[in-house]
């Protein structure tokens, strides 16, 4: 595996099987993420994203091809493997944000800490430092259900990034904010894959979200359809 | 990891709350009918063992051949120093003689002629030697309807039917008619110092209650004893413990070809009661058992109803990377404790009851009378010292089983459909 690349993609089809037959969700899909990227995938609905970020993620099996990310092929990989990769490399955001409403915001974010078993004091350290990345110092204490749509997806985004995962997986994570609420989390999102150099993988319908990506993948009935590299994506052209 | 979890638990109070509500009310329920059951039966056999059987009691083969006929011509000679070997060798137990006897009793009018006359059951006890027991066990100062305690080996107390169909009153006299030990005809006369009723359905009609002492000089039986019992220092029938030395006692005694050699038979042993000892037991494993299974299915469903609420925890915690087995085990430590914490709190419920049941007791006179066995006429609960962990058998094991059936879920869970399930969460 090239060094530079975060997951390399090769030749994968997915197929469901629908009554008798199958559906065909993804086809001839080859391609790498670079480390640092910041790409989204771009497509109508039912054109395969989620199945692509889900396999990425080690939580669907491809019917054909390979798949190999950090450095390590998916093929034949047993469920305590995958969820092994998924626990030390890689950070998930998701639509509805998925807290814990009976714990607090700091222990959400606690939470992966905790399950790559890291001591208390090392815990809290880094807890702090995800919080002040996404602007929530001052929320520490609140339970979930306190917090507006756009602070609960700052938690999410920090509960994804409090173990500085090489990639983070992003299934349409300005899907339920509204306008500044939307640009506001990108801006962070931003923020982090410079400063951490963190790989972002998004699915995306929403026009705010391609402004800040740095490569688009446009996916038409499970096939990609265009690859764009953009050198100088939206938001930096207005400053 | 398990800590943070259990935090959990306890403040989602609709999660909890229900769970440790259903909990805490089997146990106390189990624990609670174990000390009622407990009381109840220890009644049975204290009251067996007080008045018949003690909890073990030695007398010769040939007595225990016809014990029914109480006959005291095969009584044991050299009553008083077996009473003292028994108390050497086995200081577990205290020991005393007494003698069941069987006759008429008479009470004479003023002209000296038959008043009323009745069948009587006799028990000469020991009621004066300063280590005797008696007086205490058989409650007697408590059971004294009219008069009073006798003060003198030729008093007696007389069931209060007894006297009152007899017509007797305390101070007045009343004569015995029977055998003496040899067989003779016997007629002694008795000073009533009062009545008693033991509140034991059947035996008030003709108990007559007489002192050791007065007993062997009305028998012509001095230093004899039909029987000799002995009770555990708490008066609490220790089935297996009694049976034990029952049969230590008897292989160094044994002698088949002696009629007079003794014989020591455990309150099992005693008409009925060897069937009460073991349907005791039987009767509370059933209870467990019954509540075990009553709440596995209880908390199976509402750990499936809790999996429903926690779907999106678990699809979350799935997706971060904690493996199906890890979920599955924590969720499990989460019942464990809320199983604990149930038990304590369903433990700590039922004790003072059973304390208050014991100490104060519940008077149901009446409802029972038909029933052969000897009962009391207040129930009694007993706080044995398994009510403190019983209740965490089906507290803790039943939790954990309902929590490990409704967890198969976990493991069927699709990874596959994770997005999609937290999507419609919302
Ligand atoms: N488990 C499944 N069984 C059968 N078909 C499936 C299954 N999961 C997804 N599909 C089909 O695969 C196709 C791609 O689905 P996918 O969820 O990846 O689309 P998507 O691009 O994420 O759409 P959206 O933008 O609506 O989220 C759809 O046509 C869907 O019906
Ligand atoms: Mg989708």
């Amino acid at each position: 595996m090239d060094d530079n690349h975060i997951v390399e993609i090769r030749d994968l089809v997915k197929n469901y099987p629908v009554g008798g037959g199958h559906f065909t969700a993804l086809r001839d899909v080859t391609t790498d993420l670079v480390v640092g990227e910041f790409t989204g995938l771009v497509g109508p609905s039912g054109s395969g994203k989620t199945t692509l970020l889900n396999i990425i993620g080690g939580l669907d099996a491809p019917t054909e091809g390979s798949v190999t990310v950090l450095d390590m092929p998916l093929g034949g990989k047993n469920h305590k493997e995958l969820a092994h990769l998924r626990r030390e490399g890689i950070g998930f955001i998701f639509q509805t944000f998925n807290l814990l409403p009976v714990y607090t915001v700091f222990e959400n974010v606690e939470f992966p800490l905790l399950l790559i078993g890291m001591a208390a004091d090392e815990r809290k350290e880094l807890v702090d430092q995800a919080l002040e990345w996404v602007g929530l110092t001052d929320k520490v204490k609140s339970r979930p259900a306190q917090l507006s749509g756009g602070e609960c997806q700052r938690v999410a985004i920090a509960r994804a990034i409090v173990k500085k995962p090489k990639l983070i997986i992003a299934d349409e994570p300005t899907a339920n904010l509204d306008a500044k609420n939307s640009h506001n989390i990108m801006q962070i999102l931003v923020h982090l894959n410079q400063e951490l150099s963190t790989s972002f993988i998004f699915a995306t319908h929403d026009e705010k979200v391609m402004g800040y990506l740095t490569r688009i993948i446009h996916l038409i009935d499970g096939r990609i359809d265009e690859d764009e590299h953009i050198s100088e994506p939206e938001y930096r052209k207005g400053k | 990891m398990l800590r943070f979890l259990i935090k959990g638990v306890f403040r989602d109070r609709s999660r909890s709350l229900f769970s440790l509500i259903v909990i805490t009310l089997i146990v106390a329920l189990t624990v609670f009918i174990r000390g009622f059951m407990a009381g109840i039966f220890d009644d049975v056999f204290r009251q067996s063992a007080v008045i018949f059987a003690g909890h073990v009691k030695v007398t010769t083969q040939a007595y225990t051949k016809e014990a029914d006929l109480l006959p005291n011509d095969l009584a044991i000679l050299g009553a008083d120093s077996l009473v003292a070997a028994l108390a050497q060798q086995y200081p577990e137990m205290f020991w005393s003689s007494r003698i069941m006897f069987a006759g008429l009793l008479d009470v004479p009018d003023e002209y000296g002629e038959t008043k009323e006359q009745g069948p009587m059951l006799g028990f000469g006890v020991d009621l004066f030697s300063p280590e005797s027991r008696m007086l205490e066990i058989w409650e007697l100062e408590r059971k004294i309807v009219r008069g009073r305690l006798p003060e003198e080996p030729g008093e007696v107390l007389l069931g209060e039917t007894f006297a009152t169909r007899l017509g007797v009153e305390p101070g007045e006299v009343a004569t015995f008619i029977g055998a003496s030990m040899y067989g003779g005809f016997v007629t002694y006369n008795f000073d009533v110092a009062g009545t008693i009723s033991l509140g034991v359905t059947g035996i008030d009609k003709n108990i007559l209650i007489a002192d050791l002492q007065g007993v062997r000089q009305a028998l012509d039986m001095q230093d004899a004893a039909g029987e000799i019992v002995g009770y555990s220092h708490d008066m609490f029938y220790d089935d297996p413990a009694s049976v034990a030395l029952a049969a230590d006692f008897n292989v160094n005694v044994d002698d088949p070809d002696n009629e007079f050699s003794l014989f020591m038979q455990p309150l099992r042993d005693h008409t009925q009661m060897g069937a009460m000892v073991d349907i005791a037991g039987y009767m509370m494993g059933i209870v467990i058992l019954v509540f075990v299974a009553v709440t596995v299915l209880v908390l199976w469903n509402l750990g499936l109803m809790n999996g429903l609420r926690r779907y999106g925890e678990f699809g979350m915690r799935l997706a971060m990377g904690e493996t199906k087995g890890h979920v599955y085990r924590t969720t499990m430590g989460e019942a464990v404790v809320m199983g604990i914490v149930g038990s304590f709190i369903g433990t700590v419920v039922a004790v003072p009851l059973i304390w208050y049941l014991q100490e104060v007791g519940l008077d149901y006179t009446g409802l029972f009378e038909d029933m052969t066995f000897v009962v009391s006429n207040i129930i009694r609960a007993r706080l044995t010292p398994d009510c403190y962990y019983l209740g965490f058998i089906p507290g803790v094991v039943a939790t954990v089983a309902g929590t490990m059936l409704a967890g198969r879920g976990i493991y069927k869970r699709e990874m596959s459909q994770l997005f999609k399930e937290l999507e419609l969460e919302a």
